[in-house]
């Protein structure tokens, strides 16, 4: 019966509780929008990011990250192979070896970032086989390399010139050696264009004298959730002293510090918007409380507990709020849905600011379960907490003033 | 004759402190069971202040009101509540009836309130509904009944929970001829055939003639007591 009469006391002024309910759901289908997007398009900026080099989790001897020289190498024993690949959760591991080098063709000269890898296994994690512009891919045992274009655009190359890489080796050894290229590669980001030479893992060992060695190992977990699961395994199985887990947040702090900004910056905005919606339903509250004086002084007075009272009107306010709420979730989910599988496309100067990164232009929106409980939750609180006002003045009103009222 | 109420000594006193107003000067008053009395007086003489303090929504600034050798003025918030759910019934000058309600609901949620079982509700509505003639209309929200209707589901709703009495405060007031004549008829058969103690606060003559017994206010304090032979 509480139930009953709460829900049918909303619809005791319809157009009120039209407009009360229309304010919330736009509040909820803006905040929800927002924030859905505001993810979506970090997380597919993470991914790309992630499926593009660094991986969700990567292995290095302690100090490696910050030094990036050889000597912070660690051995690639089987013991350590063995140790990762029993990690729950990690389906393969994909070890490099990278160092700096110059890069010579003719009179032209370039600084390199080298990097030895296991093709298959690399091509599994980060797709580099599709980035091939000209040439071939990497077999295991060439002694051949593949170079980024614009760096070969730079040193006036093509598929089949032999460069010269000059570098220091592991403990100080001379480094220095004749590669075919065997073919070009493509990165959307000019810089990462223009900085790259992979070779196959052993050839860069023999080059830099480093037999056996890598700098880092890359894990391949399935996504974000199954990471944070493997990142905390391993840092209970792997000695802290010898090696450093790098998550990807830790990886990308510029991404996630953007993230972070920006999410601070809408939640600011929610606040606003909130705040306006919450005077709105302050007032279809307090409009409520004093035209039905009379009657909360009647139903006290027939034998109605001021606590049922008080629980009935606070159920009022949450119907209320709860019925813009989840017209709001539910419209926003299906808008949402539908741009998480059909992304905003983006066009003119920002798609190509978006190619330039290896970026698609698109803006997809996140459906994450929890950017709509947050909704909900935050109505909850905020009509819980406005249906105070009528709560407190039934629990102190009097029946008979409020009757004389 | 067992008494039903006792009034002794009440006073009321309202600002105290600012401009004290003498509503009620030491009024005392005994209500036998079954009685079907009218409480007169002109505006201002303190019927329905009289009225208020024996229902247990205003409490006397001194007296007290005994009911059911219970006196209700040292009960708290919480009891007093609870005593007017299972002794009192209350009938209004406006009907006052929960608007989002049917008549049935309306009638049924003061037994609701008393935690009855569905079958006791069902039968208590059954035979109320049918005492005041409207079982024909049990399905109709207030909005859809006259006011005679109205304030006869009412009558109907302070007396579900089988109270030892009704206050009804002016429950004529808002009443054509035809309508009260009928609420009358319904609280008189009531009144003598479940032996249902009414006390009316009124002005209404039509109200009066029916009373047996006619308690009159002036300023605050009884001035005649008259009881049909």
């Amino acid at each position: 019966m509480i139930i009953k009469i709460a829900w049918r006391n909303i619809w005791r002024n319809k157009r009120r509780t039209a407009i009360t309910a229309a304010s919330i759901f736009f509040a909820v289908l803006f905040s929800v929008a927002s924030e859905s997007l505001n993810r979506g398009v970090f997380d597919s900026m993470i991914d790309s990011t992630v499926s593009f080099y660094i991986g969700y989790i990567q292995i290095v001897k302690k100090g490696y990250w910050e030094d990036r020289t050889l000597e912070e190498s660690i051995e690639f024993r089987t013991e350590l192979k063995n140790d990762l690949m029993n990690v729950k959760g990690v389906d393969d591991i994909v070890p490099r070896l990278e160092s700096f080098a110059l890069v010579s063709y003719g009179s032209l000269t370039k600084s390199t970032m080298v990097v030895g890898i296991d093709p298959q296994k690399e091509t599994q994690l980060t797709g580099l086989s599709k980035r091939i512009k000209k040439g071939v891919f990497l077999e295991k045992n060439d002694r051949a390399v593949m170079m980024t274009e614009g760096l070969a655009e730079k040193l006036n190359v093509e598929v089949n010139d032999t460069i010269v890489l000059i570098s220091q080796g592991y403990h100080g050894v001379n480094a220095a050696a004749k590669f075919l290229i065997k073919g070009l590669v493509h990165f959307g980001s000019p810089e990462l264009n223009t900085k790259f030479i992979f070779m196959p893992l052993t050839t860069a060992q023999q080059f830099y004298g480093a037999d056996n060695r890598i700098t880092s190992v890359v894990l391949d977990v399935q996504g974000k959730d199954q990471a944070q699961v493997v990142f905390s395994d391993l840092q209970k199985s792997l000695d802290p002293k010898q090696f450093e887990i790098k998550d990807w947040k830790a990886m990308m702090p510029e991404i996630i510090s953007m993230k972070e900004m920006k999410e601070s910056s809408n939640k600011i905005v929610m606040f606003i918007l909130y705040l306006i919606v919450a005077f709105g339903i302050f007032g279809t509250i307090l409009m409520m409380t004093k035209e039905r004086q009379y009657e909360f002084g009647v139903l006290i007075s027939i034998g109605m507990k001021r606590g049922i009272l008080a629980f009935t009107i606070w159920l009022e306010t949450m119907f209320l709020g709860f019925l813009g709420a989840l017209i709001g979730i539910a419209i926003s989910y299906s808008l949402m849905y539908y741009l998480s599988v059909n992304p905003i496309e983006v066009t003119g100067d920002m798609a190509a600011t978006y190619a330039k990164f290896g970026l698609e232009p698109l803006l997809p929106a996140s459906v994450d379960i929890d950017i709509f409980a947050t909704q909900t939750f935050i109505v909850f609180i905020l009509t819980s907490f406005l249906a105070l006002y009528p709560c407190l003045s039934i629990l102190r009103m009097k029946p008979v003033q409020a009757m004389r009222a | 004759m067992k008494n039903v109420i006792t009034v002794k000594e009440v006073t009321k006193v309202y600002n105290p402190d600012t401009i004290p107003v003498h509503a009620l000067r030491g009024v005392d008053l005994e209500i036998g069971q079954g009685e079907f009395t009218a409480l007169v007086g002109p505006s201002g003489s303190g019927k329905t202040t009289l009225l208020n303090i024996i229902g247990g929504l205003d409490n006397a600034t001194e007296g007290s009101v005994i009911i059911n050798d219970q006196d209700i003025e040292k009960l708290s918030d919480s009891q007093i509540i609870e005593f007017r759910k299972q002794h009192i019934g209350f009938v209004f000058q406006a009907y006052n009836l929960i608007p989002v309600l049917t008549a049935k609901e309306n009638v049924e949620f003061v037994m609701l309130l008393q935690g009855a079982s569905q079958a006791a509700r069902d039968a208590r509505v059954k035979e109320l509904m049918n005492a005041v003639g409207l079982s024909e209309h049990l399905d109709r929200r207030p909005s859809q009944l006259s006011g005679g209707q109205q304030q006869r589901v009412a009558v109907a709703r302070a007396l579900a929970s089988k109270p030892r009495f009704v206050l009804a405060d002016e429950p004529t007031a808002n009443l054509d001829s035809k309508s009260t004549a009928d609420l009358l008829d319904i609280m008189s058969q009531l009144n003598q055939e479940e032996n249902i103690t009414f006390l009316f606060s009124t002005h209404d003559q039509r109200v009066i003639d029916r009373a047996r017994r006619v308690v009159m206010l002036e300023d605050g304090a009884v001035i005649s007591d008259d009881t049909k032979m």
